[in-house]
């Protein structure tokens, strides 16, 4: 074991709100080790950007409370952090990708501003020459020419948008990348650039990384292990071949990957799960996904559910128990 | 050979702009048969909503002809098109956007009864919405709702609601499973592919979703910066892609599988030019692994290689 960069423990947040309390994250494990890539699968609302926003310390402020558990990154425990430390340790030794590369950049200011400012808080030590050829090289490394450097961010496309948002993130080299849905807003061909580049970049710099997606295919070009998300929990974990290869898997997870249209296969209809995600303002008792699940039994609705573990596998379903 | 429901010949659609004429559509020549579904698949910019808005009439023409069983439907004047606007209707991207957010779900679902006047008893008019509501599996008591009360599932239920309610013929579909998250877009996508057996409905479906589109169409057309570069029937674009364009765009699609992490692809250089009075010669060339003089020549003519698979390339044209 290469010891634990990250480990998060029974991670609970809430949003309050006026009319109610939303529980977006109830009892999260996660772990990440040093280089390693984790994806974090989930459809809308299960709590994904919720998680990495808990890990920077950015959840709105009060509205969102991490009401119980610990975070825990490279030795230091977060949720203890004072925000004057937390500012030294956001875009130092973890930072962010977000989403929409359109709307993540400050229109007024010249990219290579953008990058450098991260330099400049966070490098101190750095002369102004040293700062302008960090910058010119984290360009090249992100596949941007260094000379394009005073323009602004309209004057570049969707795809090149998103490589200044890596170099922002990555300028500081950063132990752990927190990267929300990095390519969902770029067309396949332009994704598929961004992708193999951050494989390369990933095996280059030995940064860790957690990537969120809906996108399984995704998940699999890139990361080690998957987390599946579900109403807050993670309720299944393991291995690339844990999850894609033919063994058993929670039935929320069968249904994910039944809702895919196949690129080779014959079958007309597809097997989607029937309803919704549970309301996050009144959870149910039992397990989350008993409402929706093909292979629920009775003691399902009244007990939540174990987290079994087997191997690299784990998987929080009564069905995997023993 | 079904009869083809609807046919474009040389449809272009340029926009005036500062800098000159943008070519969004560039020449189209679609056909598609009764009861068929043609997926029009192409990255951002490349033509496809703006394609899906001609046929529609929702923006005129620069040239060319759509042909709506037979009827040239750009010569009709107001009062002609509004009957063709029933037997046509179009699926919106966006639920959120797409819906009246001042409109209960009856009013938008009844408003093209409304509009064309064809139910104008109040009692009839709700039960028709009833039973469109049971049609598409949208909840009778989300009747009196508002957009924004529900998730993008049941809106674009709405919406697909609204577009039955005049009992079309012909659909041009927008994205319609785009803004969705997998399982609810599986869901939809089974609704869309039962209506279209229950009603005889033909379909054009414009996504960049490749997968989806696989799933959903009787035939693929790619589009290439306002151009048709392939066409194909389904499963024989994507088992054999002909167009350099269509290869590497087959190529991006990021596959579920446990062995996607040691595939090596290929990768198209650059990004889409500009589409503002674009050089003759192919559109393609300057990203193309194939590309040279020749291309840059003249223009690639979609030619027929194979019984119904088209391609537009000289490298790949003329054996």
């Amino acid at each position: 074991m290469t010891g634990e960069l990250l480990d998060i423990r029974g991670l609970h947040v809430v949003y309050r709100t006026l009319e109610s309390d939303v529980y977006a994250i109830n009892g999260l494990d996660l772990s990440v080790s040093e280089g390693e890539t984790l994806g974090l699968v989930g459809e809308t609302g299960a709590g994904k950007t919720t998680t990495a926003l808990s890990i920077l310390k950015l959840l709105p402020d009060r509205v969102g409370f991490i009401t119980k558990g610990e975070i825990t990154l490279d030795g230091v425990e977060l949720t203890k952090v004072s925000e004057a430390d937390m500012q030294m340790i956001r875009g130092n030794t973890v930072s962010m990708i977000f989403q929409d590369p359109m709307s993540s950049l400050n229109p007024v200011i010249p990219v290579g501003k953008q990058v450098e400012e991260v330099l400049t808080l966070h490098r101190r030590e750095l002369s102004k020459r040293e700062i302008d050829e960090q910058v010119d090289s984290i360009f090249g490394m992100v596949g941007l020419p260094p000379s394009r450097k005073h323009e602004y961010p309209h004057q570049f496309s969707g795809g090149m948008k998103q490589r200044i948002v890596i170099a922002i993130a990555l300028s500081c080299q950063p132990k752990l990348l927190l990267a929300d849905e990095p390519t969902t807003a770029l067309d396949v061909t332009i994704q598929a650039q961004v992708l193999d580049m951050m494989r390369d970049l990933k095996e280059k710099l030995r940064t860790s990384m957690i990537l969120i997606t809906h996108d399984l295919g995704v998940v699999a070009e890139l990361c080690d292990r998957v987390a599946i998300m579900y109403a807050g929990e993670i309720i299944e974990m393991g291995s690339i071949d844990d999850l894609y290869g033919t063994g058993d898997k929670h039935p929320y997870t069968e249904g994910l990957f039944g809702s895919l249209p196949s690129l080779t296969g014959d079958e007309r209809r597809l097997h989607p799960i029937d309803g919704l995600m549970p309301d996050p303002t009144s959870l149910p008792q039992g397990c989350k996904f008993y409402e929706r699940c093909p292979k629920r039994t009775g003691h399902c609705e009244a007990e939540a559910p174990a987290l079994n573990v087997s191997g690299t596998h784990s998987v929080r379903c009564r069905l995997f128990a023993g | 050979m079904t009869e083809s429901i609807l046919e474009t010949r040389g449809l272009k659609k340029y926009f005036q702009t500062h800098g000159g004429a943008l070519h969004a559509v560039d020449g189209v020549n679609v056909s598609i048969g009764t009861g068929r579904t043609l997926g029009v698949v192409g990255e951002s910019g490349c033509g496809k909503s703006t394609l899906g808005r001609v046929i529609m009439r929702i923006l005129e023409p620069t040239g060319g002809e759509v042909l709506y069983k037979g009827q040239d439907i750009m010569k009709l004047g107001q009062r002609d098109m509004k009957s063709y606007r029933a037997k046509m209707q179009m699926i919106f991207q966006d639920p959120y956007s797409s819906l009246n957010p001042r409109m209960s779900v009856s009013d938008i679902i009844a408003d093209p009864i409304r509009v064309l006047g064809r139910i104008t008893d109040r009692r009839k008019i709700e039960s028709r919405v009833f039973e469109l509501m049971d049609t598409v599996g949208l909840a009778r008591r989300y009747v009196n709702s508002y957009p924004h009360e529900l998730d993008g599932g049941r809106r674009q239920r709405v919406g697909i609601a609204r577009a039955l309610s005049l009992d079309p013929e012909f659909i041009v579909c927008d994205e319609p499973v785009s803004a969705l998250d997998v399982s609810i877009q599986a869901q939809i996508l089974n609704l869309m592919m039962d209506l279209q057996e229950e009603n005889h409905l033909t379909y054009m479906f414009i996504t960049h979703d490749l997968s989806v589109v696989r799933h959903i169409s009787t035939e693929i057309m790619v589009m290439y910066l306002g151009q048709c570069v392939e066409r194909a029937p389904a499963r024989e674009l994507f088992e054999k892609p002909t167009h350099p364009y269509t290869e590497l765009l087959l190529d991006a699609i990021p596959i579920p599988s446990a062995d996607s992490r040691y595939k090596k692809r290929r990768l198209a250089r650059g990004e889409v030019t500009n589409l503002i009075d674009p050089e003759p010669g192919c559109r393609f060339a300057g990203r193309c692994p194939y590309g040279d003089d020749s291309c840059a020549a003249e223009d690639p003519i979609l030619t027929e290689l194979y019984q119904g698979h088209f391609v537009a390339c000289v490298k790949r044209g003329v054996s």
